[in-house]
């Protein structure tokens, strides 16, 4: 299916066809989208508002890499229904810098050389927020079940735990 | 200029439904009521959503309980015991100080349900409602005797949490019934209680096997009260009856531990499948159910 069909397609009853109007906070800016109930906060996130950071692995909370802050929660965003978050403030990997510095966090994965194709950081790096914002200074156990949700394919791990254990420092 | 993007996905999606969010559990009922058996309930959506995507479950109307503010929370009942929330999140369960201190296989249960964003979508609920044998939070409710408050249509009803269970994936529910909220009575002093699971992986991973056991020992240190339940080994969470009547008034021992062991293993009716084999799982209900009395007694005995 493509976005731009979404309105076009035969709706299989009437009233399929209507949209629903969502506000969010997304990186401090306020955002508002019509959109289908059936479309996932991702995929209103990546298409609509155009932030693409957050990626789509497995479609089904196994892998972590459309993590994202809302309300204050590490959720992933391919099991939440776009209207579900209506209101709330989200934090996709976009808005971790600062004005125009970047959060310790990724400057530490940098440093540690923890990425290497990047499909899974801004979800490794979102979890690694939640956790610092709740606990920070995480043992590495603590560190390894924070991340327990993001599969990596690439790093092996070692260096994202590194990375997330030096930005606690 | 804004340019369209063609984006074809290779990921699962769901099709479309009629979305609700009503504000209270009336309005939730009448909208179950009035949409029939096409109506899904929403909690957070981690079991619901996968299926839709991918198992293929096509609600023509979804009904969202996130707006329900009245279903979540856990609050002190005057009788000593718990009220926790339909809607309320396993991560918030697990942290629980009441939850971890008195019902502590319950938080055990709560807290190793999949990852950190899966405890912060899914709900207790959920996970009953969904009726998974291998539910971790199902074998915790059952030994606490936990019991569910239903809305429905014809007003409100209570029943054990175990009796909500028919079969994999089904329960007893009625058509346009919600659950509200789980009550757990209050405990004596001198409980103690774990729930453990084996699985395959050590995270994010769904039970082989999974064991919860409650003790109370009377004055005299000898085994008052002894609940067991038996999750994945079965169509649905199972009590393990005989192996609970031969542990209550004798003195706990290594010996007692290992037989109730073996009358848990022969109450279970487990299948084999990708997680392990019938006799895998037979096996494991024996060392698991031994090991989780010892640690129940040692949690007693503080
Ligand atoms: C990555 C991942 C890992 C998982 N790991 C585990 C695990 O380790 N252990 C485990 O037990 N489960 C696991 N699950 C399954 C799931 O997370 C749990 O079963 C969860 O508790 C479901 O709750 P929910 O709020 O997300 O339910 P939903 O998906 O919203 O709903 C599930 C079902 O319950 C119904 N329902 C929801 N609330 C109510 C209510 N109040 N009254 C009546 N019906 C209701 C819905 O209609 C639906 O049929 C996992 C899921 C994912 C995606
Ligand atoms: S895409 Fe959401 S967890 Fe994999
Ligand atoms: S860096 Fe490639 S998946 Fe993690």
């Amino acid at each position: 299916m493509t976005t731009a069909e979404t309105t076009t397609e035969t709706p299989r009853e009437a009233s399929a066809l209507e949209k629903v109007t969502v506000r969010y906070t997304i990186n401090g800016e306020q955002r508002e989208v019509e959109i289908a109930p059936n479309r996932t906060l991702l995929e209103v996130v990546r298409d609509e508002l155009r932030l693409t950071g957050a990626k789509e692995g497995c479609g089904t909370g196994d892998c972590g890499a459309c993590s994202m802050i809302v309300d204050g929660k590490l959720i992933t965003s391919c099991l939440m229904l776009a209207p579900q978050a209506d209101g709330s403030e989200i934090t996709t990997i976009e808005g971790v810098a600062q004005d125009g510095k970047l959060h310790p966090l990724q400057q530490q994965f940098i440093d540690h050389g923890a990425v290497q194709c990047g499909f899974c950081i801004p979800g490794m790096i979102l979890a690694g927020k939640a956790l610092l914002d709740s606990n920070p200074a995480p043992s590495e156990l603590e560190i390894r079940e924070a991340i327990a949700g993001n599969l990596c394919r690439c790093t092996g791990y070692t260096k994202i735990v590194e990375a997330i254990a030096a930005a606690a420092d | 200029m804004r340019v369209r993007i063609r984006v074809r996905y290779n990921a699962p999606h769901m099709r479309r439904f009629d979305y609700f969010a009503p504000t209270s559990v009336e309005e939730a009922v009448s909208l179950l009521q009035e949409r029939g058996d096409g109506a899904r309930l929403l909690a957070g959506g981690t079991d619901l959503l996968v299926q839709m995507k991918e198992a293929g479950v096509h609600p023509s109307a979804v009904v969202s309980l996130h707006a329900v503010d009245e279903l979540r929370g856990i609050s002190d009942e005057s009788d000593g015991g718990l009220r926790i929330g339909a809607r309320t999140l396993m991560n918030d369960v697990a942290a629980h100080e009441t939850v971890r201190g008195a019902y502590t296989a319950l938080a055990e249960g709560a807290g190793v349900l999949g990852s950190t964003q899966t405890r912060n979508m899914a709900t207790i609920g959920g996970n009953i409602a969904n009726a998974a044998p291998s539910a971790d939070t199902a074998p915790p409710l059952a030994v606490f005797d936990a019991e569910a408050e239903i809305a429905g249509p014809g007003g409100t009803r209570t029943l054990p949490v175990i009796e909500l269970f028919s079969g994999p994936g089904s329960t007893t529910l009625e058509t346009a019934e919600v659950i509200t909220a789980f009550r757990l009575p209050a405990v004596p002093d001198h409980t103690g209680s774990a729930y453990q699971r084996h699985t395959p992986r050590k995270t994010m991973d769904i039970a082989t096997v999974g064991v919860s056991v409650k003790l109370t020992l009377a004055d005299d240190g000898s085994i008052g009260d002894a609940a067991i339940c038996l999750g994945a080994v079965a169509p649905t969470v199972i009590r393990a009856g005989e192996a609970e009547r031969a542990l209550a008034g004798e003195t706990p021992s290594d010996e007692l531990f290992a037989s109730a062991g073996e009358l848990a293993q022969a109450a279970a009716s487990p299948i084999s499948d990708v997680r392990g084999s019938a006799e895998f799982r037979r096996y494991l209900i024996g060392v698991m159910t031994r090991r989780c009395l010892g640690i129940a007694l040692e949690r007693a005995q503080a």
